[in-house]
C-alpha cells in the first residue's frame, strides 16, 4: 500500500487509540454532537420538503381571491357585489366561494366545511378529508351528525373520502353541497364567503387586483403570489422555534469548540513533545490532529444526517409532530418530497466539520512547533 | 483489528449513503410527481388556498387568507397562542401593506 | 562519527533568566563504543545529549554527524536523521499513557509510512530478544519499572537506528536489573551501534561494558 495512505492510517490509528482513553467522555460528546446535527439537518429537510410541496401544489390555487372587509373584520360578499365587479380584462372566471369553520365537539376539533357544485356531491352526502375519516372512524357509506350553530342536528351520507394523499391540503375538509352549506350555517341567501377569480396572463393579475381594490373599495384582494410567499417562510431559519433551535445549536457548538480550544493540559503537552522527540515531525502531529478533528466532525455529520434523513422521510418527522401539532386535533399524515436543497446541505457540512476541525488544531499549533527537548528535561 | 480499520468499515457505508441519498433525491422526487400532480388537481378543482397543517384555530389553518388586522392581535406570531405560531411568521402581506391594498387614488 | 565544535546553549536568551547550560564543548565520538558522560546534576549532560541527538539546536557551534553538519539543517531533515539514526531511552522512560507497549513500540516508526505488519513483527523481534513477549499486549502503565525501560529501548529500537541515547538509564533500577540492562549495552556493542549514556552510577559509569568516561561540570568538559 501507497506509503503516503499507510502513514496517514498510522496516524488514525494513533489518534483514535488516545480518543479511546477517554472513551465515555468522547463518545459523549460525538453522541451530543451528532445529536445536534440530526436536529438541525432535521430541520432542514423537512422545511424543505414542506416548502417544496406547498409551492408546487399551491401553484394551482386561484389567482386572486377577493374578501370584503367590514370594519377591520372579514365580511360577507353581499348579493350584487360581484355583479359590480363587471367584466374585467383578463379576468376569465368569477366565482362566489362558500366555506367556513365548524368546531366538532365529540372530537375537539376544527373542520373545515366547503359547498361544492351539485356534480360534484348530491344533496345530504359529503365527502371528507382522510385525517377526519380516520379521527371519527369514517368510512364511504357511513353516516355522521353535526349540530349546527342553531342546535339543529343535521345528518350526512360519507360519500367517499379524500385521497389520503392529499392529507396534507385536505385533512379537515368536509365537502358538501350549496344547499346543505347555507342550511347548516344558516347562511344568509345570496351571500357568499369570498370570490376567487382566474386570470389567464399572470402578468396581468396585479393590474386586475389594483382595478378590483379601485372598483370596491371595502374589498382586499389576496394574489396567489402572496399566498407562495407565506409558505415559502414556513421554518424559516429566522422564526421562532426555528431560530430557538439554532441558536441553541450554535451555543452548544460554541461550547463544544471552546472547551477544545481553551488549551492543552500538561499532560498533552508532554504527550505532543515526546512524539516529536521519537520522531514525529511538526507536520505529523498537525496531521494526526488533523484526523481526529475530522473524524469526530464527519462521523457526527454522516449520522446526524443519515438519521435525519431516515426520520424526516421515513417516520414523518415524528420529533417535530408534537411542535407541530400543537393544540390541533386533527394532523395530516404526509409523505414529504425528498427535495434536497444541496446549498444547505453543504452549508451544514461547512458548519458542521471546519470550526471543530479548528478548534481541535488552534491549541495544539504552538506545542507542535515546540523544539522537543523540553521532554527530556522533564 | 485495527482501529483506522474499523473506522473506515463505519464511515465508509455512511458517506455512501449520504452521497446516494443526496444522488437520488432527484429521481425519488420523481417517483412522488403523480401524487404532487393529483394534489395540485385538487387545489385547482377546490380552490384551496392553504395547506390543512395547523388546524388549531381559523387563522392558523388558512394564514395566507389572514385578516389585515387580526394579525397583530390575534396572529399565530403569538407564542401565547399557538405553538404553530413559531414556525409560521406572519404572512409577508399584512408585515408590508401589500401596494395594492388602497390604490385608490389618493385625496389630495 | 559525531564532532562537536565549539558548541554552546543557552535557555531563555535574551529574557531576565537567560542560562547557559553549554559554554563551547569540543568533543568527538567514536563510532560503536559505548561513551559515558559523569558530572553532578546542572552540568549540562542532559542537554548535551539533546544537541548531539537532534532533539535541539545549539546556539552557537556545530554539530557534525558523519561528516554531515546537522546544526543548521531545517527541522524536516533534522527530525528525519534523529528518526532514522537516533534512538532515545529518556530517564523517565516518557511512554504514551493508555496505549499498549506494542503501540509506544511501533510509535517512532508511523511517519515512516511503513506496512503495520512489518512494524509489529519488529516489535515483536524486540521483544523477544528483550524478554518482553508475555507483555506486548499490556498497557504500559500496568508495567513494572524493569519492563518500563525495556519497553522504552525496544522503542528506541524500533527504526534500527546507528546511535542509542540513554538519559540515566539505571536511576530507577535496581542492581539485578541494572546488570540486565549493562548485557543489553554490551549487546548494542556486538551489533555495531553507537551508544551514548549519562550516569551518576558507578556501576554504569566503571563498568567494562562502558569504553570511554567524559567528565562533565558547570557545562563544560573536565575530563575526556
Amino acid at each position: 500500500m501507497h506509503p503516503w495512505i499507510e502513514k496517514q492510517r498510522h496516524l488514525i490509528d494513533f489518534t483514535l487509540a488516545a480518543l479511546a482513553r477517554r472513551k465515555t467522555r468522547n463518545a459523549g460528546l460525538l453522541v451530543a454532537y451528532t445529536l445536534i446535527v440530526f436536529v438541525l439537518a432535521s430541520l432542514m429537510l423537512f422545511a424543505n420538503a414542506l416548502r417544496t410541496e406547498a409551492a408546487y401544489v399551491l401553484a394551482a390555487s386561484p389567482e386572486v381571491i377577493l374578501q370584503r372587509m367590514v370594519a377591520g373584520r372579514h365580511d360577507l360578499i353581499p348579493p350584487g357585489y360581484i355583479e359590480r365587479i363587471g367584466r374585467l380584462r383578463g379576468v376569465q372566471k368569477i366565482e362566489g366561494r362558500l366555506w367556513g369553520y365548524y368546531y366538532d365537539p365529540v372530537v375537539n376539533a376544527n373542520y373545515t366545511f366547503m359547498a361544492r357544485p351539485a356534480d360534484e356531491v348530491a344533496d345530504g352526502r359529503i365527502m371528507v378529508g382522510a385525517t377526519l375519516a380516520r379521527e371519527r372512524g369514517l368510512a364511504p357509506g357511513n353516516t355522521i351528525s353535526f349540530r349546527s350553530y342553531s342546535g339543529r342536528l343535521f345528518t350526512f351520507d360519507v360519500a367517499a373520502v379524500l385521497s389520503p394523499d392529499s392529507e396534507l391540503l385536505s385533512a379537515d375538509l368536509v365537502l358538501l353541497s350549496e344547499r346543505d352549506f347555507r342550511a347548516f350555517f344558516e347562511y344568509p341567501a345570496g351571500h357568499w364567503t369570498d370570490v376567487a377569480l382566474a386570470v389567464v396572463n399572470p402578468l396581468e393579475v396585479r393590474n386586475v387586483a389594483a382595478k378590483l381594490a379601485a372598483a370596491l373599495p371595502d374589498s382586499r384582494p389576496i394574489l396567489r403570489e402572496e399566498v407562495l410567499r407565506t409558505y415559502e417562510s414556513v421554518f424559516d431559519w429566522r422564526e421562532g422555534i426555528v431560530l430557538t433551535v439554532l441558536a441553541g445549536a450554535i451555543l452548544a457548538f460554541t461550547i463544544l469548540a471552546w472547551e477544545k480550544a481553551s488549551g492543552l493540559s500538561a499532560d498533552e503537552r508532554r504527550e505532543i513533545g515526546i512524539l516529536k522527540a521519537i520522531g514525529w515531525e511538526t507536520g505529523d502531529v498537525i496531521r494526526m490532529k488533523l484526523w481526529e478533528g475530522l473524524l469526530v466532525s464527519l462521523t457526527a455529520f454522516l449520522l446526524g444526517f443519515v438519521a435525519a434523513w431516515v426520520h424526516v422521510f421515513h417516520f414523518g418527522a415524528a420529533v417535530f409532530a408534537p411542535v407541530l401539532k400543537g393544540w390541533a386535533i386533527l394532523y395530516p399524515r404526509f409523505t414529504l418530497v425528498p427535495a434536497v436543497d444541496g446549498l444547505q446541505v453543504a452549508t451544514l457540512f461547512f458548519f458542521t466539520v471546519v470550526p471543530y476541525t479548528a478548534a481541535v488544531l488552534v491549541p495544539i499549533w504552538r506545542a507542535a512547533t515546540t523544539d522537543p527537548d523540553a521532554v527530556m528535561r522533564a | 483489528m485495527r482501529p483506522s480499520t474499523v473506522v473506515f468499515a463505519l464511515l465508509g457505508p455512511l458517506a455512501a449513503a449520504t452521497v446516494m441519498v443526496l444522488a437520488l433525491s432527484g429521481p425519488s422526487t420523481a417517483a412522488h410527481q403523480p401524487r404532487l400532480d393529483a394534489n395540485r388537481a385538487l387545489v385547482a378543482r377546490l380552490g384551496l388556498t392553504d395547506l390543512a397543517l395547523f388546524t388549531e384555530a381559523r387563522y392558523t389553518r388558512h394564514p395566507s387568507q389572514a385578516d389585515l388586522h387580526s394579525a397583530l392581535q390575534d396572529h399565530p406570531g403569538a407564542f401565547d397562542h399557538f405553538p404553530s405560531g413559531s414556525l409560521l411568521p406572519p404572512p409577508a402581506l399584512v408585515r408590508r401593506h401589500a401596494s395594492l391594498d388602497r390604490k385608490a387614488a389618493s385625496p389630495d | 562519527m559525531i564532532e562537536l565544535s565549539a558548541v554552546r546553549k543557552a535557555f531563555n536568551q535574551g529574557q531576565g533568566n537567560e542560562y547557559w547550560a553549554l559554554h563551547g564543548i569540543d568533543l568527538a565520538i567514536e563510532a560503536g563504543k559505548v561513551t559515558a558522560f559523569r558530572g553532578p546534576s546542572g552540568s549540562g549532560k542532559t542537554t548535551l545529549l539533546t544537541v548531539v541527538g537532534c532533539l535541539a539546536r545549539p546556539t552557537s557551534g556545530r554539530v557534525r554527524f558523519k561528516g554531515e553538519d546537522i546544526s543548521a539543517l531545517p527541522e524536516r531533515f533534522l527530525t528525519e536523521i534523529r528518526r532514522q539514526s537516533f534512538g532515545f531511552v529518556f530517564q523517565q522512560f516518557n511512554l504514551i499513557k493508555g496505549l499498549s507497549a506494542l503501540e509506544n513500540v511501533i510509535l517512532p516508526a508511523f511517519p515512516t509510512g511503513r506496512p503495520r505488519r512489518e512494524l509489529v513483527a519488529a516489535a515483536e523481534a524486540l521483544f523477544d530478544r528483550l524478554k518482553l513477549g508475555h507483555r506486548a499486549g499490556a498497557r504500559v502503565e500496568w508495567l513494572s519499572g524493569g519492563e518500563q525501560q525495556r519497553v522504552a529501548i525496544a522503542r528506541a529500537l524500533i527504526n534500527d537506528p546507528e546511535v542509542i541515547i540513554a538519559d540515566e538509564p539505571t536511576a530507577n533500577l535496581d542492581t539485578a536489573l541494572s546488570m540486565e540492562f549493562m548485557g543489553i549495552l554490551e549487546g548494542f556493542t556486538a551489533a555495531g551501534k553507537t551508544v551514548l549514556l549519562t550516569s551518576h552510577d558507578p556501576l554504569v559509569v566503571e563498568s567494562a561494558a562502558v569504553h570511554r568516561v567524559v567528565g562533565m561540570r558547570d557545562g563544560r568538559l573536565t575530563d575526556h
